[in-house]
């Protein structure tokens, strides 16, 4: 039977909203305080949710720690207590939370097996969270 | 009105304690597979169960199932046989299936689809269970 695996993990990062297409004063108006040329930071919140049948011998989807550390090694190592506006992921790409949340779940897409990821929610704050879905 | 599927979710929590164990394995090979889950002694958890039901809104109470049969229900055929129990010793369907978090999800679906198709006017549409607040499953009636 299929069913789903979820977990949840914590990252410390800082970023600023900035992009070289719009002029400093519609940056602003854009991005508002996150802009702020400095950067800022936010303990985020990152859940990842994999599909898979149920193996019959353990009850279980995935491997619980081989999960953990692919998700260390693709994500947390990479990400935890960063600039991710310094990350080569986000050189042409403006580290909002939207696109933070695509570029994780592109790079678990790549190393996890085909079909496996069902989806990447990524929490800047109690009171937003963004979805990257494999179903669109 | 008419203007599509609502879904609602009603969140519930018990503690139950469990361990792994696959009788067909040898002892080392349990131990090597689930870890500190395979402790025959058990330990427990504070789960948090969430069950979602699909409907369109009554056209009258504009609900679309009355939380307080829902909640009715959750308690009477989950948490009355779940909440401060043995998964292994005493959940019958657990007698020959090992209570992981995915097995639990399903086994809470069994439990409810039956209820929520009888009261006819929601369709069960998933089934999460925290096992931590970091550790969950669901099931959605998929085969």
């Amino acid at each position: 039977m299929k069913a789903y695996f979820g977990r949840r993990y914590m990252l410390s990062a800082s970023h600023r909203l900035h992009t070289s297409a719009l002029s400093a004063e519609a940056n602003r108006t854009a991005y508002g305080k996150c802009n702020n040329g400095n950067g800022h930071g936010h303990n985020y919140f990152l859940e990842v949710l994999v599909r898979g049948n149920v193996d019959r011998e353990t009850g279980m989807v995935v491997d619980l720690v081989e999960l953990d550390q692919t998700v260390r090694s693709e994500v947390l190592n990479r990400f935890d207590h960063a600039n991710l506006n310094l990350d080569p992921m986000f050189s042409d790409r403006v580290p909002t939370t939207e696109n933070f949340c695509r570029s994780i779940f592109e790079l678990l897409q790549q190393v996890l097996p085909a079909g496996e990821l069902e989806h990447v929610r990524v929490e800047e704050t109690e009171n937003n969270f963004f979805e990257c879905s494999s179903r669109g | 009105m008419g203007t599509g599927m609502i879904y609602l979710t009603r969140r519930a929590t018990f503690s139950a304690s469990h361990y792994y164990w696959n009788e067909s394995w040898p002892a080392e090979k349990n131990e090597r597979v689930f870890g500190p889950c395979a402790n025959r002694n058990g330990h427990g958890h504070n789960y948090t169960l969430e069950v979602t039901v699909a409907g369109e809104p009554d056209p009258v109470t504009g609900f679309v199932v009355d939380l307080k049969w829902l909640k009715g229900a959750m308690e009477r055929e989950v948490l009355a046989a779940y909440d401060h129990k043995h998964f292994n010793l005493d959940v019958p369907e657990f007698k020959d299936a090992i209570p992981t978090t995915e097995n639990i999800a399903i086994a809470v679906w069994k439990r409810l689809e039956p209820v929520v198709n009888a009261a006819g006017t929601a369709r069960l549409s998933r089934i999460r269970v925290y096992e931590t607040p970091e550790i969950f499953a669901e099931f959605r009636g998929e085969a």
